[in-house]
């Protein structure tokens, strides 16, 4: 198979950037989007070209690095994420355009590569219980029902990679923090700080600049693990209780 | 050199109770005068910054990833080890213990592997109190499976993603003091070289990925939890970025590397289908639970496998050790696969494969259950191969997946440069020549959560350092060696990419130095990995400068260190005269071709010392004295 690609070439985070046109050449249907630029990127180096950057590393949809807008779409035209999207779901000679994803908060490192720090605060707001290492009790002495453990496990499937914020034309990050929010608030260990968590967890969403939820669900569309749009619904609510939950 | 393990006296299952008694403390007032700099977020890292931050101690952390988060034990799919006896099926520290040693074939220390097993159950209770979601009964306890190489069920898992929720766990701990300002995270940025001062190590030089500039940071310990080497064979199931670089440049500064050649093979890989490949997949070993593993007795029989029946299957692990069967530890595993596969009784294209099959579980549990235990495996399998698991077998084969070998560390975690520690998967501790399902997560997260901060604050407050800043002559040679070597790297201006040298190092080490080693392929690879690191000084080609973002550069550098360490292992491998764990020498091998160990000559860590460039690397043994176990002949029948 070979591909007439469209990709989105910056030097670093001041220069204007542009799109650039390369052929992938000798393409097989089995091999993996990333392999398919690897390809390319082998032949850039070899001619003396500097490779296109993009970030990945476990290929295999887990760490939540790999993050191209393929085509207008977070990850692809398949559920899952880049790294596991596969050229056998692209026709032979179809133009692919390579974009990095698009958001103020998330700005371009250089070419497909962006700087998601911002979710990194959101978790150091709030995205934790206050525990020391040293002095918990027996892992079993606190039952958890199994609903709410697996409810708590939906949320924390979250891979941070940040397509949700990459769909959505507000920018919004609502869907990456309600499933960090709701997983520690469907467990008991999580209740004594629910409110102060969601509270600040919310609050640094906003100084880094996310945009608000207007319901359009593109985030849940585009989640690579299907994370719920429940969770945006569960999170608004927690957040009115706490901000109650405080005035008193 | 003498290695000494510093391990206290006395009975075993004393041993660290008494290291707590009579260690070291500082008041909490003065820990946060010193600062512990922690190379790796990983379990080992995070866990081990987010515990010494929590003890008052300043703390900055590094990794090459844009988060902390996304360390490759991220990845991690199975579960996690702890002998917590829930399931009332006889498991004890003591039998948990056991079996890590002799899973281990004997080659680990056995001070170090009780105090792992000790501290296991305190690892559970603290994930469960930071609120990571493990699998619950109905009845609101946690839920086990079975993992290879044990008879109790002890493994606690979340779905199939336990090392992600470990992570994020550790992850949570670490943000948490992040926030407070008590660790300062350093992401995108890359260790590559150690600073010693007085013969302690007192730093680092790392490389900002995002501007190139290179830095250095000044510590009164470094910590190195920066992972494990497989990808020195290329393709192996680790993340693309996984490497030996941190480790292998404290090894040029005097670090001892021990037992390289002790690697593990997972039999439950998805297979190899082209040259093009990037990376394998792991099928989590949990999948053996339920998964019946055979092949066809016939060589070369072509029929699809639901034409194949049942008489004319062979289920050669239950077969050859009906007492574990499919749960076999992974080594044997991995070598019966070949051998199935060397007969010609391979299955799917190339004949590198063998079935693993569901279909006696769905009929017994019913497909839900299956799906519940194991859907997400299923579908990432579907979506790898385009071939839907449930409606026939999987195909695997085994694959480079796991380090024993690392940084030879005491019963401290210190390396023999004092103030290095070591955790993780980067030392060589606990796991011997080969690990059991399971037991890297909880070696992780003992390491960093109980060990390290223990031992690190002995050490701290038994070492009299003088004030260095980053003036001291030291740093500054060691910064400008590092630039000298990035500038030599990008001058080659050759003609073949960084990962087409690496793809071709990989092949020559699966084949010479994988899954069976014998004198003349280890040889050759000795005569291959030379001509590989000249071809590599004349023909890579890195583009673009070291002052900016360049991830060609971070990958030549990376596959520059594997070229040299390749050679160190396969030394290593050549100088282990037995097979034993992952390490399997075909010259020795009992008459039904299992493992054959030489307990008399080679009951010892091997570690190796850096000579100088170009010069043999040194040997010393650390041997090892079991007082408590019986060294057996490893029977899994
Ligand atoms: C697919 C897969 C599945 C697995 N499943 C299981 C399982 O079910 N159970 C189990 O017990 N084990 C499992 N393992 C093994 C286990 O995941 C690893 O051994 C373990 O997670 C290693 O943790 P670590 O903290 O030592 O290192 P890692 O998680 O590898 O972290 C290394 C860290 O070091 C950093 N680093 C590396 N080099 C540098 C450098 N030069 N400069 C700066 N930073 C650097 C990285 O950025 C990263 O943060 C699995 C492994 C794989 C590959
Ligand atoms: S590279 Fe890890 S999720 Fe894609």
């Amino acid at each position: 198979m070979n591909f007439p690609l469209k990709v989105w070439r910056q030097k670093n985070s001041q220069d204007t950037g542009g799109f650039v046109h390369y052929q992938a050449k000798g393409i097989v249907p089995d091999m993996s989007f990333l392999e398919m630029l690897d390809v390319v990127n082998d032949e850039l180096m070899e001619k003396g070209q500097e490779p296109i950057a993009f970030d990945h590393d476990c290929r295999e949809g887990i760490c939540g690095s790999c993050s191209l807008m393929i085509n207008g779409r977070p990850h692809g035209p398949t559920r899952g994420t880049t790294c596991q999207t596969y050229m056998r779901n692209f026709t032979d000679g179809q133009t692919i355009v390579i974009e990095p994803w698009r958001a103020k908060s998330f700005p371009i490192v250089r070419d497909l590569v962006c700087d998601r720090g911002s979710f990194d605060r959101i978790m150091e707001a709030g995205g934790f219980v206050t525990v020391n290492v040293g002095g918990a009790p027996d892992g079993n002495a606190l039952p958890v029902a199994k609903v709410a453990a697996e409810k708590a496990m939906d949320g924390a499937a979250c891979i941070g990679c940040g397509a949700c914020v990459a769909a959505c034309k507000n920018a919004s990050a609502m869907l990456f923090v309600g499933a960090k929010v709701s997983h520690l608030g469907f467990l008991p260990q999580g209740q004594p700080e629910r409110a102060d968590r969601v509270r600040q967890m919310v609050g640094q969403m906003d100084k880094e600049g996310f945009g608000g939820c207007t319901s359009q669900y593109e985030c849940e569309a585009a989640c690579p693990k299907e994370i719920n749009a429940d969770f945006i619904a569960k999170m608004n609510a927690d957040y009115l209780w706490a901000c109650i939950a405080t005035e008193q | 050199m003498k290695l000494e393990s510093r391990a206290p006296g006395g009975p075993l299952q004393l041993k660290w109770d008494r290291y707590k008694a009579e260690m070291k403390l500082i008041n909490p007032a003065n820990k946060r005068k010193y600062r512990v700099l922690v190379v790796g977020t990983g379990l080992a890292g995070a866990s081990a910054a987010a515990a010494l931050a929590e003890l008052g101690y300043q703390v900055d952390t590094f990794c090459f990833q844009d988060s902390p988060r996304r360390a490759h034990s991220i990845a991690a799919q199975g579960g996690i080890n702890a002998a917590k006896n829930y399931q009332n099926d006889g498991d004890s520290v003591w039998r948990l213990f056991y079996d890590t040693i002799k899973g281990g074939d004997f080659r680990s220390r056995e001070a170090n592997v009780y105090r792992l097993a000790q501290v296991s159950v305190n690892i559970i209770d603290h994930c469960v109190a930071l609120g990571v979601p493990f699998a619950r009964e109905y009845g609101g306890h946690l839920d086990n499976r079975s993992f290879g190489g044990a008879q109790v069920s002890r493994t606690f898992y979340c779905r199939g993603q336990t090392g992600q929720q470990l992570l994020l766990g550790a992850y949570s701990a670490l943000s948490r003091q992040i926030g407070m300002g008590r660790v300062k995270s350093h992401p995108r940025t890359e260790m590559i070289d150690l600073v010693l001062v007085d013969g302690k190590a007192r730093g680092i030089i790392v490389r900002d990925l995002v501007t190139g500039k290179l830095e250095s940071y000044v510590g009164d310990a470094v910590v190195l939890a920066t992972g494990g080497y497989g990808p020195v064979f290329f393709l192996s199931t680790n993340a693309k970025g996984c490497n030996v670089t941190a480790t292998y440049r404290a090894h040029k500064r005097g670090a001892l590397f021990a037992n390289p050649c002790f690697t593990q093979i997972h039999p439950t890989c998805i297979p190899v289908t082209g040259d093009y490949q990037s990376k394998l997949t792991l099928m989590s070993e949990s999948l053996r639970n339920d998964g019946r593993i055979w092949v066809p007795k016939k060589a070369g029989d072509k029929r699809l496998p639901s034409e194949i029946p049942e008489g004319e299957r062979d289920y050669y692990l239950e077969r050859k050790y009906p007492s574990f069967g499919n749960l076999a530890p992974r080594d044997i595993s991995s070598r019966a696969a070949k051998e199935a596969c060397d007969d010609g009784r391979g299955v799917g294209e190339g004949g590198r494969g063998v079935y693993l099959d569901f279909s006696d579980a769905i009929a017994r549990l019913g497909e839900k259950v299956i799906r519940e235990r194991y859907g997400n495996l299923f579908d990432m399998y579907h979506h790898i191969t385009n071939e839907n698991p449930n409606q026939g077998p999987m195909r695997i084969y085994p694959a480079m997946h796991y380090c024993m070998g690392g940084l030879w560390v005491d019963y401290h975690l210190m390396s023999n440069i004092p103030g290095l520690f070591v955790l993780g998967e980067a030392n060589f501790s606990d796991h011997g020549a080969n690990r059991l399902g399971a037991s890297a997560l909880m070696q992780g997260l003992a390491d960093g959560y109980f060990i390290a901060p223990y031992t690190i604050t002995n050490y701290l407050a038994s070492t009299k350092q003088t004030p260095v800043d980053t003036n001291h002559e030291n740093f500054k040679a060691c910064l400008a060696e590092t630039q000298e070597r990035i500038q030599r790297v990008l001058a080659v201006k050759g003609t073949r990419s960084p990962v087409v040298i690496h793809r071709e190092l990989g092949k020559v080490m699966w084949e010479h130095v994988g899954m069976a080693r014998s004198t003349e392929s280890l040889k050759a690879a000795l005569k291959r990995i030379p001509a590989i690191r000249e071809e590599y000084w004349k023909t890579v080609s890195v583009p673009g400068s070291g002052e900016e973002m360049n991830q060609g550069l971070e990958y030549a550098l990376r596959v520059a260190d594997f070229i040299d360490f390749a050679e160190l292992l396969t030394e290593d491998a050549l100088s282990r005269e037995e097979s034993c764990g992952g390490h399997f020498r075909v010259e020795h091998q009992t008459e039904e071709g299992e493992a054959k160990r030489d307990d008399d000559n080679f009951a010892h860590v091997s570690a190796w010392e850096h000579t100088g460039e170009g010069k043999k690397p040194a040997l010393h043994k650390e041997s090892l004295g079991f007082e408590n176990v019986q060294l057996a002949v490893r029977s899994y029948k």
